[in-house]
């Protein structure tokens, strides 16, 4: 077993990193402190990205990307995950993979531009009565005359402001199952401005300053058949096949961020002195920082083991749901603890810790909550007993 | 014109460097080792020179240990188109010397005839800066030293130097040796692209005994200390006790 990185991933690490903290952290304050990420700075840091070779880098060497296997490409997606959301997700954009289960025509139309930083890609699942459970959505679409007509509401939509179109799952029919009737959900591509369509502002909230999300409304919009991705009623299995990864994805940003505050504990339990002495000699405080390194360290196996199966094909649902779980509670945990190390100055915003603390609570939810990737874990286990 | 540029892995500029207990040196085990940057800032340059069309190839050499390979595939991820690398020790804690170093860069020239050798004004880790002025003496060329602006001119280049209290231009003739002041480039980002091709790069894998050189050191280290502490500073009462305090402690007025 071999658990160091190739030359190559190492230089992907550095590279990454260097970029991150010489022309992403200067701009973090001030994009915590507004919450607004201005689009001049975007284009600035954008054109830098694409130098750099670092946009759209988790794509395919075809469509101009870097061509990189799993576990590099989650390296790359940690060094991202230590900045602010908004500015690593916007300025450095990986555009969804789902873009690449689109036609030739499609890939031109949609996947191209988000590579080449022309507009980025919404996806829209989330409905005010549809979170964990997708299958409960409202929102539809029915065929008429060759076209489809798109009705119902999306909320949470992640940058769905910035984004030129987004991909929409709509519910188009059901189908009888032993279990009950089943929704059937098909995917589709919908343009900004397309008549009736709207997207609207979405809700302040506590994790991810600058980064937004939208609601988004659909009022008899109708779409040609062509903006179908996949195929109609296949719209799960379409996000299945291509949003895999995606836990792993957050699973690595998440080591990021928090081996970025556990840095910045050990630094601050070696620097600072009370009672004279160093506060790291303090048992209260040097235990803390051993089961901070000792969590992550465990998170990190877990979603780089995920990362090599997922590679040689043999990774489960239950497999990406441990990284993801455990990566996302490992943050919460490092980043209150390096608070508390911290005392009073940890919760001032000079310091990127309230702000990681803050961010920290949104992974335990998106992608998927805590509780679902429990519920994934413990079906698979039971299911290999006939449970 | 081919162009040659030496780069040195030495301990990087973000570690906090410790001394070994026994003061033979400063402690290399486990530590972050990187490209020396003002090298890094050479291989910029050789790269800019290649793009504008003034070089035609740009090769890299390192001598040191086999783990220096990681600092060539570093330049080549960054743009050079090839890279040499001489074996010359497999103990992390020994530093090959400049004299020795310059040998070996001066056989190295004379296999490879680059019209120009590229080097950083110094590694940042023994601050010897002598390799480039040697290994111009060695050969005979001309040399202009710490660079912050090259133009190649025909068979001359203008180099501006950075010189205490100003700049100077000079006019060297090629063949010629440049050692690169840190002004001279901002180094770019290896691009992720490119690390996925360096592996791609050809690298050759040499030996001192391959060029016939003696590298047997002929300095010896005495002792390494740490510098020491700054002491505290104190508090003063008012602007006239402040003056009175440089004027008579200090003497700086």
């Amino acid at each position: 077993m071999d658990f160091g990185l190739t030359e190559e991933q190492r230089m992907i690490v550095e590279t990454t990193r260097a970029f991150v903290e010489e022309e992403l952290y200067p701009h973090e304050q001030r994009v915590e402190r507004t919450g607004v990420l201005p689009l001049e700075l975007i284009r600035e840091i954008q054109a830098k990205a694409i130098a750099a070779g670092l946009y759209a880098a988790n794509m395919p060497v075809e469509v101009g990307g870097a061509g990189l296997d799993t576990l590099s490409w989650l390296l790359y997606e940690k060094e991202l995950g230590r900045a602010n959301y908004a500015l690593h997700w916007t300025c450095v954009a990986r555009p969804s993979n789902i873009l690449l289960a689109g036609n030739a025509e499609q890939r031109e139309r949609y996947l191209m531009p988000c590579i080449r930083g022309e507009t980025w890609d919404c996806l829209a699942m989330t409905e005010p009565g549809a979170g964990s459970d997708l299958r409960g959505m409202k929102a539809s679409a029915r065929a008429e005359g060759g076209d489809w007509v798109l009705n119902g509401t999306k909320h949470f939509i992640s940058h769905a402001d910035l984004a030129g179109f987004a991909i929409v799952f709509m519910a188009t029919g059901e189908e009888e199952t032993p279990r009950g009737p089943k929704k059937l959900i098909t995917a589709f591509f919908v343009d900004k401005g397309t008549p009736g369509f709207t997207v609207r502002e979405g809700y302040r909230n506590v994790s991810h300053r600058g980064y937004t999300n939208s609601v988004l409304e659909f009022d008899d919009c109708r779409v040609p058949a062509e903006n179908v991705l996949g195929e109609v009623h296949k719209g799960f299995e379409v996000a299945n096949s291509w949003l895999g990864a995606t836990r792993l994805q957050v699973a690595s940003t998440c080591l990021g961020r928090a081996e970025r505050a556990l840095a910045l504990a050990v630094a601050y339990a070696a620097e600072r002195k009370q009672f004279g002495q160093q506060i790291g000699k303090f048992q209260g405080v040097s235990f803390k920082l051993a089961d901070m390194a000792l969590e992550l360290k465990a998170a990190e196996l877990l979603t780089r083991e995920a990362a090599w199966k997922y590679d040689q094909g043999t990774v489960t649902d239950g497999d990406m749901a441990m990284a993801k779980l455990k990566a996302t509670e490992v943050l919460a945990m490092v980043a209150d603890e390096a608070i508390q190390i911290h005392g009073g100055m940890g919760l001032m915003d000079e310091l990127p810790l309230e702000r990681i603390w803050r961010d920290a609570r949104v992974e335990r939810i998106w992608e998927g909550t805590s509780e679902i990737q429990r519920h994934i874990i413990s079906r698979e286990l039971l299911r290999a007993v006939g449970g | 014109m081919k162009v040659l540029v030496p780069v040195k892995r030495v301990i990087d500029y973000n570690v906090k460097v410790r001394v070994k207990a026994d003061g033979s040196g400063v402690d290399l085990a486990n530590v972050k080792m990187s490209m020396n940057p003002f090298d890094e800032i050479a291989v910029e340059e050789a790269i800019r020179l290649k793009e504008k069309g003034v070089a035609t190839e740009v090769v890299v050499v390192s001598i040191g240990v086999k783990q220096a390979q990681e600092t060539l595939r570093n330049a080549l991820a960054m743009g050079a188109d090839r890279a040499i690398l001489i074996e010359a020790t497999d103990n992390v804690h020994v530093d090959i010397e400049p004299l020795a170093v310059a040998k070996l860069l001066a056989a190295v020239v004379k296999e490879e005839a680059p019209g120009v050798v590229l080097c950083g004004k110094q590694a940042i880790d023994n601050d010897m800066n002598a390799t480039g002025q040697m290994l111009a003496a060695l050969l005979g060329w001309s040399q202009a030293t710490f660079a912050s602006e090259i133009a190649i001119e025909g068979d001359k280049a203008r180099v501006t130097r950075e010189v205490d209290g100003g700049l100077q231009t000079i006019s060297v003739k090629l063949p010629s040796i440049i050692t690169v002041d840190l002004r001279l480039n901002e180094p770019r980002y290896a691009s992720l692209p490119n690390i996925m091709k360096a592996k791609a790069k050809p690298l050759a894998t040499k030996t001192p005994a391959d060029y016939g050189v003696d590298i047997s050191p002929r300095l010896s280290v005495v002792k390494t200390v740490e510098p020491a502490g700054r002491k505290a500073g104190v508090k003063v009462g008012s602007v006239d006790e402040l003056i009175r305090k440089l004027k008579d402690e200090a003497g700086v007025i």
